[in-house]
């Protein structure tokens, strides 16, 4: 005989507010098998608990059903009450009687019934659970982080000097990232490559971290703690264990004319090739897409040119397979350019620029040595116009948010353009200025104030170009929306922050959840920032929303506390709500009969054949089996059993049948 | 149908439309509160036969949600359940049962809004609908099965 306890919350007022919660458990503690019902205001907290955690010890409960918030909330509390209380964990269940019920209906009737209807399906469901055991699972204390920008960066560190293995892994052919790219950081002005260079040769040097530039993750298999993962080294064509990085080949390379990645167009590279100076690894790589020799079939001056003879033209790729017990993902963001916008041109005038351009200009190692000059005639613009909220904001732009890190980098430009170009003169365009932060107000306080930079609250309707100048119309709207002109010599625009090009094939291939504008999701926006929803994998930086240095680096570090705490255990509990073949007494053994349509419908390949054999040794019998380790508990195979033969714990046929009749069947 | 008040019954997977519909309790966003949520671990999961279980239980309409392609958490498994769909939508339709009143969809964790969308749309054709009378008809109604709780 079951002994169910229900225990319902009033949340606050989040569901008393709508829902009366006292008739709930009046009506619940009628129900048959319920023994004992309560109302209370937090469950969650503290006394709420302990009323749970007596009524199990004095009324001996047998199944605990609380009706409260969303299970995705509270379900690993109240589960853990339960087991402090002498009860089975997985002989609690949760009604989501808030998220699904008080928040979303208005106070009537009808929302009370749909409570009780809630707590009536939980109740037939927990009478039929069972109580079942935490599977123990080894931990491989290595951790994957991918992407070497600032985030990644921070998080292989911080991993490594708690003395776990990292493996890092860069796309580009150095790490350091879009920091890399920045002439100075706000709000303190120090220049970005002097803090950042320092680190990138700390992780280089790490004896805990292996790193992989130019690679990119293939494929991930298994789950928390466990993962296998196949990473592509691209081709480098060199050797680089006899590279020395002398500089010889990029020198001598005759095809000097391609746009150079790091300097977003602005400058150009060699098809051997170091992105910047500061690169590391220090050594280049051969960009077959534009050297002569893989294009022509000739050249190979970097071959003739190179003291220890360390370029490698039948280079191939190289898959290296490796086992991890937990990824960070720290892909970072990238910026719309300018011809997302036809009202600027489309891209077409050469001094229309976007923010992360204006870096390298401005950046003491770009392409014009740090001087401000326009791309189109290298003159220094007298006059120069920032607009913010470049397609952020921007609903018919389709990207709604704020990129967030535009106000602060606009302000720095201004202020940029005024140390470099005393006398000239510079227009602000924005819509609010957001400068939210430690010592970010006083920053752009300080560029309106103390550098005298022009800021106008308007948006920009228009750019086009006549007699050399670049004609902005705008409106000031803090003067009436009065109609605005300027004539500019160059603009900038602080263009969108959005998600990289392949961050969803990415967050399929590691079966995260991401957005609608492809940044990857959280776990809970609040409470677990760096988790997702895939246990074992954290996310760090710009991948999930646009962010600035500061926060990209805490939350890297946030990241990497997690890693490093799931590597303290040697070994993991994982959730036993996973899929079981039946088994039963010889010569049956299991109704299962051996269709193994199971084994298709299984994306983990959990499923096994078990033998049974008779006395003189003869395979009598080939059954199904699940193997613990590998099975996630998706239920696919339940679906496709036809002898209903294989159940998944926790979500039995026999629960969802009863939670199904108990919805409908009036009591 | 002025005071018909439609049951419906949605199998939901817990990763996404679960997710989706607390998103929809997170942001306020009213909808009808004719439908009772049943977790799934995935839309893989779900054995079709519930669906005729409800039916013959009383609901006039039903919901089946889980990940958009490519988005399972586990997967495929939304891909198995949506091939079954197709499968089962012909058997229902070679059986007369109404398939109007099944809503197959897709919604995020991140589309609190699209969730009452699909519910406030299933309501309302289901009350234009009427109540499923014909199903009821045509089943036993069990005996009422003693608990045995």
């Amino acid at each position: 005989m079951s002994k169910i306890g229900v225990f319902v919350c009033h949340c606050g007022e989040n569901i008393s507010a709508t829902v009366d919660c006292a008739k709930v458990a009046e009506t619940a503690g009628k129900y048959d098998g319920v023994t004992f019902s309560i109302d209370y205001k937090y469950m969650c907290s503290d006394p709420g608990q302990s009323i749970i955690k007596n009524a199990i010890k004095e009324k001996g409960l047998t199944g605990v059903v609380v009706a409260s918030c969303s299970p995705r909330m509270h379900e690993p509390t109240f589960r853990k009450a339960c087991a402090e209380a002498g009860l089975n964990p997985y002989m609690c269940e949760m009604a989501n009687l808030r998220e699904h019920c008080s928040w979303v209906h208005e106070k009537d009737d009808a929302t009370t019934e749909k409570a009780i209807d809630l707590v009536r399906i939980l109740v037939e469901k927990v009478k039929r659970n069972q109580s079942l055991d935490a599977i123990k699972v080894p931990v491989t204390k290595t951790a994957l982080v991918i992407g070497g920008g600032i985030a990644g960066i921070q998080a292989s560190l911080d991993i490594a000097n708690s003395g776990h293995k990292v493996i890092l892994i860069e796309k580009d052919p150095s790490i350091g990232g879009h920091m890399s790219q920045l002439s100075e950081t706000f709000p303190t002005l120090d220049c970005s490559q002097c803090i950042l260079t320092p680190r990138m040769v700390e992780v280089a040097q790490h004896p805990n971290i292996t790193l992989y530039t130019y690679a990119e993750l293939e494929s991930l298999e298994g789950f928390i703690g466990n993962f296998k993962a196949k990473i592509r080294r691209k081709s480098k064509s060199i050797d680089e264990k006899l590279c020395t990085g002398c500089g010889m080949c990029t020198t001598k390379c005759p095809n000097k004319k391609i746009p150079s990645e790091f300097n977003e167009g602005l400058g150009t590279r060699t098809a051997i090739y170091v992105p910047f100076p500061q690169a590391v690894p220090n050594k280049p790589v051969i960009d077959r897409i534009h050297c002569t020799y893989y294009t022509k079939g000739k050249c190979r001056i970097c071959e003739k040119v190179c003291p220890t003879q360390a370029i490698r033209f039948d280079q191939e790729d190289q898959i290296v397979e490796t086992e991890v017990g937990a990824v960070v993902l720290a892909t970072g963001f990238t910026v719309k350019q300018t011809d997302f916008f036809p009202e600027y041109g489309y891209g077409k005038y050469s001094d229309i620029i976007t923010g992360l351009q204006f870096e390298r200009l401005a950046s003491a190692s770009g392409p014009t040595l740090g001087e401000i000059r326009r791309p189109s005639d290298g003159k220094i613009p007298e006059k120069i116009v920032f607009v913010a909220c470049a397609g952020s904001r921007d609903q018919a732009k389709g990207i709604p948010y704020c990129s967030k890190i535009c106000c602060m980098y606009i302000a720095k430009h201004a202020m940029l353009y005024q140390h470099k170009v005393p006398g000239g003169k510079s227009y602000v365009f924005y819509m609010d200025i957001r400068a939210g932060g430690k010592m970010y107000e006083e920053f752009v306080r300080r560029a309106i104030e103390d550098d005298g930079v022009n800021y106008v609250r308007g948006r920009i309707s228009r750019i086009y170009e006549k007699n050399g100048k670049l004609i902005v119309n705008g409106a000031d709207t803090l003067l009436n929306a009065m109609p605005v002109e300027i004539e500019a010599d160059m603009v900038v625009l602080a263009t969108a922050g959005v998600a990289n090009e392949g961050a969803e094939e990415l967050a399929q291939k590691l079966h995260v959840s991401y957005d609608s504008y492809h940044f990857f999701a959280e776990a809970h926006p609040k409470l677990k920032p760096v988790e997702t929803n895939t246990a074992g994998i954290f996310l760090a930086g710009a991948c999930q929303s646009p962010r600035d240095i500061p926060e990209s680096v805490a939350m890297a570090s946030g990241a990497a506390a997690k890693v490093a705490g799931l590597f303290s255990q040697d070994e993991l509990t994982r959730e036993p709500l996973i899929a079981v073949v039946n088994r039963q007494a010889a010569p049956v053994y299991s109704s299962c009969v051996g269709c193994f349509l199971c084994v298709s419908a299984c994306p983990y390949q959990a499923i096994e054949k078990e033998e049974f054999k008779n006395r003189t040794g003869e395979v009598i019998k080939t059954v199904a089996k699940v193997n613990p380790g590998l099975c996630q508990g998706c239920g696919t195979c339940v679906a496709f059993c036809r002898t209903k033969s294989i159940d998944i714990q926790g979500y039995t046929h026999e629960q969802m049948y009863s939670e199904v009749m108990a919805l409908l069947n009036e009591y | 149908m002025v005071d018909f008040e439609p049951k419906i019954v949605a199998f939901v997977c817990n990763w996404c439309t679960y997710a989706g519909a607390d998103l929809t309790g997170t942001s306020r966003i009213k909808y009808a509160s004719n439908v009772r949520i049943v977790r799934f671990p995935c839309t893989g999961r779900i054995d079709y036969m519930l669906l005729l279980k409800a039916f013959a239980e009383g609901a006039d309409g039903i919901i089946v949600s889980g990940c958009h392609p490519n988005d399972c958490h586990y997967t495929s498994g939304n891909f198995h359940a949506r091939r079954r769909w197709i499968m089962f939508r012909s058997l229902c339709d070679f059986m007369g049962i109404d398939t109007r009143r099944i809503k197959f969809s897709w919604v995020s964790a991140a589309e609190g809004a699209k969730w009452a969308d699909i519910v406030n749309t299933i309501v309302a054709s289901i009350r234009e609908l009427g109540p499923y009378e014909d199903y009821k008809k045509v089943v036993k109604k069990p005996v009422k099965e003693v608990s045995n709780g």
